[in-house]
C-alpha cells in the first residue's frame, strides 16, 4: 500500500505577538487573542520564501525516507505566495536537492489546500506506478492587508511529503475531495493583497467544505471520529478548527497536537500539512490520522492515514516541529515586521 | 634598463568637487604637470583610474584624455587595477621610460566618484563578484572582517585604530590640497557612526573626486626639466589571493609584502632605510597591515603605531604626511600617483610645514581591493 | 544578474557541490580548475555538509542600495569541516550576536533579487545552528 516514506516541515524563526500588531493599529490584544485564539505567528526574513521554506522541509523529508534524492520521479509545491508569477518554485527545489534533472516538475495554486492537492496528485502517481517516489509540498509566505482580521494570522511556512510504496511511515487508507466555486477569499493578479467576504468565509466557506469533506471521508472508508488518535483541519485562525472538530464529533485531545496556529498562524498552503508533520512527530504504529485541508475558493481534501512500525525508528533524523516552534526565537517589533514582508513603500 | 626619475608634478585639491567632470580633473592636474616640467608634449601617457565606466558611464578614457589635454595622436593606455591603478600606471610610465621606448612620459590617475553613482556598490566591484559582493559585503565590510580577525589575534582595540585617523587628520591639516584639512580626536572617530562592526564613518576614507600627475624622463636628462629630480630607485608589484576566504591569513597582507619585497630588492635598501613613506590607508586597519607588511613594524605591532607616535611627523617613519586617503581623500584612481607627489616634495624639501627635516629615501604603497593587488615604489632625492 | 551567468552558478550556490583537489586535498569553494595550493587539475567534485564554524564576521551598517531593507546583516567568513572557507550571511539572530567560533548550520535562502522585475538569486546562508556538531 503506498503512503508517506518522508516528511518534514520548517517554520522561520522570527515571531511577532497578536498584541503587538493590535497595539499598532489600537486594537485591544486581548479581545484580539480571545477572538482569534491566536498567541503569535512566524515571519519570514527577507531572505526568505515558498522555495526557501520548500527546500528546507523537503531535505528533511528526503533524510527521514533514507532514499537517494534522484530517485524521485515527481515534486509538486502547492502555495499561494510562488515567488514568481510565471516561473515555477519546483524547479528551484529539485535543483537544490539534487533531484534534476530525471523528473517531473508543476506548480499548484488553490488558496490553503494546494499543499495537499500536491499531496495527492503526488500519491496518484506513486499508486499507478507512473513513479516510484513522488513529494507534495504545502508552503507560503502570505501577506495580510494592514489592519485587517487576517494581519494577525497570516504567517509564513510549510511541509513536505514524499510518497512511495515501499516501507512508508504511514499508510494512505483513503482520499476523498470536496469541491465547489465558491468566492470566499480572492486576490486577483498585481493586487498585493487577498480580499475576503468577511463572516461569509465562516459556515458557507470553510465549514461547509471541511464538514462535508470529513463527513464523505469517513462514510465511505466505514470509519467513525472515535477510531482517530489524530485529526488535524486547516487551521485559519484558532477558533475554526476547534468548532469543525467539535461538530464533526472529534474530542480536543485529537485535535491537540495538530492544532499549531496560536503560536504558528496560518501558514496558508502548509496549515494543515504542517499540522500533520506535527501529528507524525508523535505518532503511534496503528494510530489512525484524519487530515481535511480546505483552501478558499473553495475544496477540501481529506485522507486518512495508518501509521506504520516504521514511523518511531525514522523521525528522528530531521528536525520536529514542536521544537521549531518553541526552539530559539525572534520577536520582531512592528517596524522590523513591516520591513520583512515588505509592506515599506520603496522606488523600485 | 635606464635610470628614471620624477621632475614635476600636478594635481588637483581633493572633495566632493562639483564643478568639475572627470576630464576637467583630468586636464587640470595633466596641464599642471606638464608646465611644471616646461613641456608641451610627452610620448607616452599612463592613467590610472578605477572605473569611470561605473561611477560615469565614460570607459575608453586614454584617448579621451589624450585628446582634451590636446595631445590628440600620442599614444595612451588606461591602467586598472582598483585602488592601485595610480601605482600600477606609475609602474607602467616607469618601464616605458627605462627600457628606452619613451623619453617622456606623464603618469596620471583620476577618479569622479560624486556624479550620483552608488559609491557603494561600484566599489564593491573591486572585491570578489561571486563569492564576495554576491552575499551583499561592502568595502568597508571586508575591512571590518580583517580589523575584527586582527583585534581577536592581536588585542587591538577600536581606539589603536582611531589612533590612525587622529594621525592622518594631524597630518592632512597640514595640507591645502586635502579634503578634510582639520585635526580630529579620538572621541570624534569612537562616537562617528559604524558603518561595518568594528569599522566607523572616521575610521574610512572618503568618497572623492581629483587627479594628480607625474612628468618621468630618464634621469640623465632629468636637469632639463628640474634642478631636484627624483629618482625611482625601486619598483615591486605582487598580487594575492582575491577573495578574503582564500587568504591562508586574512590579517596579512602577502601582495603586499611581496610587493615590498621587490621593490626593496631591486632598490637595495631595507625598510629601516625608509624615512618617509605613504602607505595605502584606505580604513585604519590598511595602514596597521600595511606597516607589517612593509616591514616597518612587527607582525602584531602596527596597531600600536600610530597611537605612540611612531608613524606621526617626528616619530621613527613618519606614514601618511600628506594626511593619507582619510584626510587627503581617495579618488580611487589618482591616489596612487597622490603618494608619489608627496614623496616627491618631501626629497625635494618642500613639502612645508609637513615637511620630513633630510628625508632622502620614501616609499610610496598602492593597494587594490581588500589587498589582492600592491604596488610600492622607492624614491630617493638625487 | 544576467541568466547564464546565475545559472552556470547553480551547482555551488544551490548544492554546495565544491572542489577537492586529488592532489593536495585542498578545498575550494566555488570549484576551481586549478588549485590555489598546488597547480594541480586534477579537481574532484565534492558537496558540503551543511555545518560550518564563523573565523571572523561584521555587521554591515551601510549597505548596497539592493540591500538596503535587510541591513544591519552580519557577513562572516565561515569554516566548514571538509576545509572550505567562504563568505556567507549569518542570520536569523541580532547581528552583533554572531561571534568567531559560533557554530551555524547553512540554509538555502534568497540572497538577492532584483528589484521587483528581475530574477531572484539564491543560495546558502549560516544560522545559528540548532544541533551541536
Amino acid at each position: 500500500m503506498a503512503g508517506i516514506v518522508g516528511y518534514g516541515a520548517y517554520v522561520p524563526r522570527n515571531r511577532i505577538r497578536a498584541e503587538e500588531i493590535a497595539r499598532q493599529w489600537g486594537k485591544d490584544p486581548v479581545s484580539i487573542q480571545g477572538g482569534l485564539l491566536l498567541e503569535e505567528k512566524t515571519v519570514p526574513g527577507l531572505d526568505e520564501d515558498t522555495v526557501t521554506i520548500s527546500v528546507a522541509a523537503a531535505r528533511s523529508a528526503v533524510a527521514r525516507a533514507g532514499i537517494d534524492p534522484a530517485e524521485i520521479g515527481a515534486l509538486y509545491v502547492g502555495s499561494e505566495s510562488h515567488p514568481y508569477a510565471v516561473k515555477p518554485t519546483g524547479t528551484l527545489v529539485v535543483e537544490a536537492l539534487g533531484i534534476q534533472p530525471d523528473v517531473h516538475v508543476a506548480d499548484f495554486e488553490f488558496a490553503c489546500k494546494a499543499g495537499t492537492e500536491a499531496m495527492f496528485v503526488a500519491l496518484g502517481l506513486v499508486e499507478a506506478g507512473r513513479v516510484r517516489y513522488a513529494m507534495g509540498i504545502g508552503a507560503d509566505t502570505s501577506q495580510g492587508a494592514p489592519g485587517d482580521a487576517l494581519e494577525y494570522s497570516a504567517s509564513a511556512g510549510g511541509a513536505a511529503f514524499l510518497f512511495g510504496e515501499a516501507d512508508p511511515l504511514a499508510e494512505v487508507v483513503a482520499t476523498y475531495s470536496y469541491t465547489t466555486d465558491t468566492p470566499d477569499f480572492w486576490r486577483r493578479e498585481g493586487a498585493f493583497y487577498p480580499r475576503h467576504g468577511g463572516r461569509f468565509t465562516g459556515e458557507p466557506s470553510y465549514f461547509a467544505h471541511v464538514l462535508s469533506a470529513t463527513r464523505g471521508i469517513l462514510e465511505r472508508s466505514g470509519h467513525t471520529p472515535a477510531d482517530f488518535r489524530f485529526a488535524v483541519f486547516h487551521m485559519p485562525n484558532g477558533k475554526f478548527p476547534l468548532a469543525a472538530g467539535k461538530r464533526l464529533g472529534f474530542t480536543r485531545e485529537q485535535l491537540e497536537v495538530g492544532w499549531l496556529v496560536p503560536v504558528m498562524g496560518n501558514t496558508y498552503s502548509g496549515s494543515s500539512p504542517t499540522g500533520l508533520a506535527a501529528v507524525l512527530d508523535v505518532a503511534d504504529p496503528d494510530d489512525l490520522v484524519l487530515l481535511t485541508s480546505f483552501g478558499s475558493g473553495a475544496g477540501s481534501d481529506s485522507f486518512i492515514f495508518r501509521v506504520t512500525d516504521l514511523l518511531p525508528e525514522r523521525r528522528g533524523r530531521a528536525p520536529f516541529v514542536r521544537d521549531m516552534l518553541d526552539g530559539p526565537k525572534r520577536y520582531l517589533t512592528y517596524g522590523q515586521y513591516a520591513k520583512y514582508r515588505e509592506k515599506i513603500i520603496r522606488n523600485s | 634598463m635606464r635610470e628614471v626619475a620624477i621632475v614635476a608634478a600636478g594635481m588637483t585639491r581633493f572633495g566632493e568637487l562639483w564643478e568639475s567632470s572627470l576630464r576637467d580633473l583630468f586636464v587640470e592636474a595633466a596641464s599642471d604637470a606638464m608646465r611644471n616640467a616646461g613641456v608641451d608634449a610627452v610620448d607616452d601617457i599612463y592613467i590610472g583610474n578605477m572605473s569611470g565606466g561605473q561611477f560615469v558611464g565614460q570607459e575608453h578614457l586614454a584617448p579621451l584624455m589624450a585628446d582634451h589635454l590636446g595631445l590628440a595622436g600620442v599614444g595612451a593606455t588606461r591602467v586598472e587595477s582598483a585602488c592601485a591603478s595610480g601605482g600600477a600606471a606609475l609602474r607602467l610610465g616607469y618601464l616605458s621610460v627605462a627600457s628606452g621606448m619613451s623619453d617622456v612620459v606623464l603618469v596620471a590617475g583620476v577618479e569622479k566618484m560624486t556624479d550620483g553613482a552608488d559609491a557603494t556598490q561600484v566599489l564593491a566591484t573591486a572585491a570578489d563578484q561571486e563569492t564576495e559582493a554576491y552575499h551583499g559585503i561592502t568595502f568597508p565590510g571586508l575591512y571590518a572582517l580583517i580589523a575584527r580577525a586582527y583585534m581577536e589575534r592581536y588585542g587591538a582595540t577600536e581606539e589603536d585604530l582611531a589612533w590612525v585617523a587622529v594621525k592622518d587628520h594631524a597630518h592632512g591639516a597640514l595640507n591645502p590640497k586635502a579634503q578634510f584639512p582639520r585635526k580630529i580626536t579620538v572621541e570624534d572617530v569612537l562616537s562617528s557612526t559604524m558603518v561595518s562592526d568594528p569599522l566607523r564613518l572616521l575610521n574610512c576614507s572618503p568618497v572623492s573626486d581629483g587627479a594628480a600627475a607625474v612628468i618621468l624622463v630618464p634621469l640623465e636628462e632629468a636637469s632639463k626639466y628640474t634642478d631636484r629630480p627624483v629618482r625611482i630607485r625601486g619598483v615591486g608589484q605582487a598580487t594575492g589571493s582575491m577573495a578574503l576566504a582564500d587568504r591562508e591569513d586574512p590579517t596579512w597582507l602577502d601582495a603586499v609584502a611581496a610587493a615590498a619585497e621587490r621593490a626593496y630588492r631591486m632598490a637595495g635598501v631595507g625598510p629601516e632605510d625608509i624615512q618617509v613613506a605613504e602607505v595605502h590607508d584606505c580604513f585604519s586597519i590598511a595602514e596597521v597591515c600595511c606597516i607589517e607588511a612593509l616591514g616597518f613594524v612587527e607582525r602584531g605591532e602596527g596597531a600600536a603605531a600610530a597611537r605612540e607616535g611612531l608613524t606621526a611627523l617626528g616619530g621613527r617613519i613618519p606614514v601618511n604626511t600628506s594626511g593619507g586617503l582619510k584626510a587627503k581623500g581617495h579618488p580611487v584612481g589618482a591616489s596612487g600617483v597622490a603618494q608619489a607627489i608627496e614623496i616627491f616634495h618631501q626629497l625635494r624639501g618642500e613639502a612645508g610645514e609637513r615637511q620630513v627635516e633630510g628625508a632622502r629615501i620614501g616609499l610610496t604603497q598602492n593597494m587594490g581591493g581588500s589587498g589582492a593587488s600592491a604596488v610600492v615604489h622607492i624614491f630617493e632625492r638625487v | 544578474m544576467p541568466s547564464p551567468r546565475y545559472w552556470r552558478e547553480v551547482p555551488g550556490r544551490y548544492r554546495l557541490e565544491a572542489g577537492r583537489c586529488e592532489d593536495c586535498g585542498k578545498v575550494s569553494f566555488p570549484a576551481r580548475t586549478i588549485c590555489p595550493s598546488c597547480r594541480g587539475t586534477n579537481i574532484a567534485s565534492i558537496t558540503l555538509s551543511r555545518r560550518a564554524t564563523v573565523v571572523t564576521s561584521t555587521v554591515v551598517r551601510v549597505p548596497p542600495d539592493e540591500f538596503l531593507m535587510e541591513a544591519p546583516y552580519a557577513v562572516a567568513l565561515l569554516d566548514t569541516p571538509e576545509g572550505a572557507r567562504f563568505m556567507a550571511q549569518v542570520v536569523d539572530c541580532e547581528p552583533e550576536e554572531v561571534v568567531p567560533g559560533m557554530e551555524v548550520e547553512l540554509e538555502f535562502r534568497l540572497i538577492r533579487k532584483e528589484g521587483d522585475t528581475g530574477i531572484r538569486c539564491y543560495g546558502h546562508k549560516g544560522v545559528p545552528a540548532r544541533t551541536q556538531p
